[in-house]
């Protein structure tokens, strides 16, 4: 669905923020991009939605190489969630914020309406509908640009950092959203920070440091390399450290605090 | 002496807002505690920020109620300048305040402000810069680097300025997990060093849990849970407003329920496994 060949990309500052990166993404993949703060995967990310075109090398999205199609036939099929969501927000109000992408796409009034309802229901900012979306806190502004979307349903998704600003019930939604998207066969891509909130989810995880690709795996084989994680300033999920420190164990790392007791128990009974 | 800070009775509505943001909210903070300020995001945690720092009401307009001191002195009768000395102030997003040309100018903004003498803001400069990880990136411009990078530079701003009482608006959002562990150390360090004061609003509180006094919740306004990390994080409620309990304490209150663990302290996973293993033999 998504393929770098050997691209690279310099900034009009000069700053390298690709070298060299080779990276396939498979349609239906869940994939979390992490690494150290100027790794390059912002960058990476414009490249998947046409906003950057890399210095060389090529960017394919969807079998079209992203510096022959246009922006606007890439934005149908890539729905992105940016870091800052300020540089997303534009319209008078929040319902016209979500209505706006939709109408564009050409649905119908009524379906305008439907996901306009189901956006704002899911991300709990009904209350908002008429407001101006520059009053709304910092994680109501992150969830209005998930929500928005979400809800002209991309085949790609990609969202970057999306746990800024929410607390642990919106980010157990949100959670279930990837995991929900990852059943109905999209291809998500996730930048995050926000490891213990990645691990549940049980991603492909590729690894960044200096705008190349340094590490590429399931993510319980990836979080127990030690080494390159901190190679890459990223931290070990708390439960693969616990795990590790343990003597006895199960063959694979806990998935959630449940999947650890239910261990635990069963080995006290023994 | 009075808290450093003391907040009585605060309220206050946004212009047309439906309801209060903030909602007859007290807290006490003495000198040199380390106070993280959690719960659901709307609840009005960046509102009761803008109140100790003078953004409201002097910036904002809106119905105002109760009382906010710092160092004794009323917020409201303080004027911004003032204000901006004692209290450091890093907003949610960094793009809010940074805009100089080089990241280097932007971090000696604010001492250039207060008249600081040269070498010493040369220093106070590098010396923010190399705490931060960004000496590198002294003569870039800060809008054209990473968001992460970006928070760096803002946080970088308000620690160079050595103010007493220091608030963080989600400090490690955009921070890579390393970079973010240095700051919650930084943070201890400087309370530890120089007596500063820390409010700290959080999601992530696996890293802050081991340095902070106090957890303080809030929810639609109201402070709803006030006490240590281990007696909050340990209590029932706290799920319910949205505070994240990080994985290895979930893991050690299930354990605990079953006589599996002990619960005087918030264990690290290190702790805990080690403990498991105590157990075992
Ligand atoms: N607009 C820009 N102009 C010039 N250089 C830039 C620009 N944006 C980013 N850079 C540089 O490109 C490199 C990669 O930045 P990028 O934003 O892709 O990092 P990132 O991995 O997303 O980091 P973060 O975790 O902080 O968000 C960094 O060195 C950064 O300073
Ligand atoms: N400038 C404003 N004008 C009107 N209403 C506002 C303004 N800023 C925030 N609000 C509203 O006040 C309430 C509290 O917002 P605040 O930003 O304080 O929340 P928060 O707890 O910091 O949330 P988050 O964790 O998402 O950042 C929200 O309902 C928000 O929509
Ligand atoms: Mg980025
Ligand atoms: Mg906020």
């Amino acid at each position: 669905m998504i393929e770098f060949q050997g691209v690279t990309f310099v900034h009009q500052n000069g700053v390298k923020a690709l070298d060299g990166v080779t990276l396939k993404v498979e349609a239906g993949e869940t994939v979390a991009l992490v690494g150290e703060n100027g790794a390059g995967k912002t960058t990476l990310v414009k490249h998947v939605t046409g906003l950057l075109k890399p210095t060389t090398g090529k960017v394919i999205v969807d079998g079209h190489d992203t510096k022959q199609t246009s922006t606007a036939s890439l934005s149908r099929k890539v729905g992105v969630a940016f870091q800052n969501p300020d540089h997303q927000l534009f319209s008078e109000s929040v319902e016209e914020e979500m209505s706006f992408a939709l109408r564009n796409f050409g649905f119908s009034p009524e379906l305008v309406r439907k996901r306009v309802d189901w956006g704002l229901g899911l991300f709990g900012l009904d209350e908002y509908r008429k407001s101006s979306p520059l009053v709304l806190s910092g994680g109501e502004k992150k969830r209005l640009t998930l929500a928005c979307i979400l809800a002209w349903d991309p085949d790609v998704v990609i969202l970057d950092e999306p746990t800024v600003g929410q607390d642990s019930i919106q980010k157990e939604k949100l959670a279930g959203t990837i995991k929900m998207l990852r059943s109905a066969g999209k291809t998500v891509v996730v930048v995050s920070h926000d490891i213990e909130f990645l691990w549940p989810i049980q991603p492909r995880v590729v690894v960044m440091k200096s705008g190349r690709v340094v590490g590429d795996g399931p993510a319980a084989l990836v979080m127990q390399d030690e080494t390159l994680l901190a190679s890459a300033r990223v931290a070990q999920p708390q439960l693969v450290e616990l795990y590790r420190g343990l003597s006895e164990r199960p063959p694979g790392p806990f998935v959630d605090a449940l999947d650890a007791r239910r261990w635990f128990e069963e080995r006290m009974k023994r | 002496m009075a808290d450093m800070l003391e907040i009585d009775r605060l309220s206050f509505r946004y212009p047309e807002a439906p309801r209060e943001a903030v909602s007859g909210f007290d807290l006490r903070i003495p000198q040199g505690e380390i106070v993280v300020l959690a719960g659901p995001s709307g609840c009005g945690k960046s509102t009761l920020l803008r109140t100790v720092n003078g953004l409201i009401p002097h910036m904002y307009s809106g119905d105002y109620a109760g009382d906010v001191r710092v160092g004794g002195a009323s917020v409201k009768g303080s004027d911004m300048r003032d204000l901006s000395q004692k209290v450091g102030f890093l907003f949610q997003n960094p793009e809010n305040q940074i805009f100089m040309f080089t990241v280097e100018r932007d971090v000696a903004f604010g001492l250039e402000n207060i008249g600081v003498p040269r070498d010493e803001m040369r220093e106070r400069v590098d010396e923010a810069l190399r705490l931060l990880g960004i000496s590198d990136l002294a003569q870039r411009a800060p809008h054209e680097l990473s968001d992460g990078q970006k928070q760096r530079v803002a946080l970088a701003g308000v620690l160079a300025m050595k103010p007493s009482l220091v608030i963080l608006d989600e400090p490690t959002s955009l921070l890579d997990p390393m970079t973010a562990g240095d700051l919650v150390a930084l943070v201890a360090k400087l309370r530890k060093d120089l007596g500063t004061t820390f409010v700290v609003v959080e999601h992530r509180l696996d890293l802050l849990v081991k340095v902070a006094d106090r957890l303080v919740v809030m929810s639609e306004g109201k402070k709803v849970l006030e006490g240590t990390p281990r007696d909050i994080l340990f209590g029932d409620d706290a799920e319910r407003y949205g505070v994240a309990t990080p994985a290895v304490t979930q893991l050690q209150k299930m354990l605990a329920r079953r006589g599996l663990a002990t619960t005087g302290t918030l264990l690290t996973p290190g702790e805990l496994a080690a403990e498991l293993k105590g157990r075992n033999r």
